[in-house]
């Protein structure tokens, strides 16, 4: 907007200035990723030496080999896209009925249940009356306990309930008349005219089921029902290697790998699936973090 | 539907239970759906605060919440006496505050700044770039930091190479630099993430307001400060006084995964705590008088924050 005007120094000055300010924010953000990228994809002897600071000085895949040769990790990742997929869907589904419920002008008791919800975007029992909640529920243990506690979300359904509320109303109206009911009002028009919340909300809660470690860690005990995150938690964060040792004997190509080098390459399949996902979506999240803001 | 509303307005007396019968039979569909999700909050919201008051009974697994005996103030009390609590009130506010004094107005900054760069199609790939970390996990982030802080890291190597240090430091078991690294890699993660409510806000701010600045002679800097600052005012406000109400939350994930044994005096806070005590050692009844503790506080802060974001700028979430 102020392209018409001819620069003065100081403007070029500042311009290019910034450019590079934001050139350095750039690569600070990208390089410590490439650097577990390029490391992973080295050979594990030869990394410990160190200096590898641009690109493998000896590539291999074997660092990979021996994490997907690993029985454990496969569960483990398994279960991540079973709790996302699963949790997305679900998390999305419901939310987005109540919402829709919620969106209607003239229901019944419609105050009180917002008020009911608000609360609890202020208020909740914390930590520990959560875990016994869950426990009472027979959760633990049980693969439901990534699903059912976090299907709903009153902070998504504002953002879903600003999006309804904007959908004309006759395009409602002329499914009435043709003698649709809500459910199928809900499941054949308001939701597909939706999709951008949908995907927003899919987005965050996704982010959330993939990167989620902890109820991995407070909720079970079957390593067969861990998440790869979980899996990677006890790896890395209690720096004991045991776990990544036994997968490494399990595997044929123990010479050349180190326990550090299996550690990032397991960090890098962990999280190559949401890298890839997350540009496709990035249109929506933009949208979807104005709605969900302006309502605090 | 709608039509159907505005006769039950109208009748009165013993009408108008027999026409809110009809109302709810209308909308039954709607109600399901409805109360599906208050049933929802209900069990995983509401029966979760009921089971705070554990904090004032001597719970054990034993018995169910309402058997448990009552104790009144003691697990209060026994909190006060801790020795931990210094540090853990210490830890959590200090890097809380220094979070909230360098990490809140970063992205502002950052927003700011790249709202001054003019080629698009640059723009969208910083952004781009600068959201991505906000994807990845702490328990992965854990990971890179772990290799990038390690004796044979990067860091010790540049620093051996350039002569700052004689031997490499061991940066995650010393709890000196366990503040810096958690603030600096949040800031790190969150940094673009955080930035773009602002941009958007900026988005909004009208372009005649600049060209009105551009005509009085203002310059880059004086535009920013004096047209697209105050613009944004509002959006500050209410994410600060958030950010106000979240001291207390110390970025659990975080803390979990870079935490060990060796740095537990830096890296203690009450959220931690509050684990620790209750999921670790089994102490159900003490943990959850933390949790109490640390929700009357955190309130507290959120009701002084809005008051003053009130009285100072017009703005505030009640």
């Amino acid at each position: 907007m102020f392209s018409l005007k001819r620069k003065t120094t100081g403007e070029a000055l500042f311009d290019i200035a910034n450019n590079l300010v934001m050139l350095c924010i750039c690569f600070i953000t990208l390089y410590p990723i490439w650097y577990v990228l390029i490391n992973a994809f080295n050979d594990g002897n030869d990394a410990m030496l160190g200096g590898i600071y641009w690109w493998p000085r000896m590539f291999t895949l074997k660092n990979f080999d021996a994490v997907f040769a690993s029985p454990g990790i496969m569960t483990a990742m398994g279960i991540t896209v079973a709790k996302t997929v699963l949790g997305v869907l679900v998390h999305v589904f419901f939310t987005a009925m109540v919402a829709y419920a919620l969106s209607r002008k003239g229901l019944i008791g419609g105050k009180l249940y917002i008020l009911l919800g608000t609360i609890t975007l202020f208020f909740n029992g914390g930590l520990i009356p959560t875990f016994l909640l869950n426990r009472d529920l027979h959760l633990l243990d049980n693969f439901l306990v990534y699903i059912i506690p976090v299907m709903f979300s009153f902070f998504d359904l504002i953002i879903f309930m600003t999006f309804f509320r904007e959908i004309p109303e006759g395009l409602e109206e002329a499914a009435r008349i043709d003698g649709a009911n809500d459910w199928s009002i809900f499941l054949r028009v308001v939701l597909p005219v939706s999709m951008p919340v949908i995907a927003t909300i899919a987005l965050f809660h996704g982010v959330y089921q993939w990167n989620d470690y902890f109820s991995g860690i407070i909720y079970i005990n079957n390593p067969d029902l861990q998440p790869i995150q979980t899996y990677l938690f006890r790896v890395v964060a209690q720096s004991s290697s045991n776990q990544m040792m036994v997968a490494v004997q399990g595997s044929s190509v123990t010479k050349t790998v180190t326990s550090q080098s299996i550690k990032l390459a397991t960090m890098v399949v962990t999280t190559l699936p949401i890298v890839f996902v997350y540009p496709f979506l990035q249109r929506y999240f933009v949208k979807g973090m104005m709605i969900g803001s302006i309502k605090g | 539907m709608k039509k159907q509303l505005i006769p039950a307005v109208i009748e009165t007396g013993s009408g108008r239970k027999s026409s809110l019968w009809k109302r709810l039979l209308a909308q039954r569909h709607l109600q399901t759906m409805a109360l599906l999700g208050v049933v929802w909050m209900i069990i995983f919201n509401y029966i979760p605060m009921y089971g705070l008051i554990i904090s004032f009974k001597d719970y054990n697994i034993v018995k169910s919440i309402a058997e448990a005996p009552w104790v009144g103030l003691d697990h209060f009390r026994e909190f006060l006496d801790d020795e931990d609590l210094r540090n853990v009130i210490k830890n959590t506010l200090g890097i809380s505050l220094i979070k909230l004094l360098i990490g809140f107005p970063l992205p502002i900054i950052f927003a700011l700044f790249l709202n001054e760069v003019r080629s698009l199609r640059y723009k969208k790939t910083i952004q781009t770039i600068s959201y991505l970390p906000h994807f990845l996990s702490w328990v992965v982030l854990g990971g890179i930091l772990a290799t990038w802080l390690a004796d044979v890291g990067i860091i010790n190597n540049i620093l051996l190479a350039l002569n700052v240090i004689d031997k490499p430091i061991t940066y995650l078991a010393e709890p000196s630099y366990f503040w810096t690294i958690i603030i600096t890699s949040d800031i790190w993660k969150e940094l673009g993430w955080s930035a773009i409510i602002y941009l958007a806000a900026i988005s909004g701010v009208s372009p005649e307001m600049y060209e009105a600045a551009t005509i009085d002679g203002a310059g880059r800097f004086q535009k920013m400060w004096f047209v697209t600052l105050p613009s944004i005012r509002s959006t500050i406000s209410i994410l600060f006084i958030l950010a106000v109400s979240g001291v207390l939350n110390s970025n659990f994930d975080q803390i979990l995964v870079l935490r060990n044994s060796l740095n537990d005096s830096a890296s203690n806070v009450i959220d931690y705590y509050i684990y620790y005590t209750g999921i670790v050692s089994n102490r159900f009844s003490y943990s959850a008088a933390v949790t109490l503790i640390k929700a009357v506080i955190a309130l507290i802060l959120l009701l002084i924050a809005n008051q003053v974001s009130k009285k100072i700028n017009d703005t505030s979430l009640f």
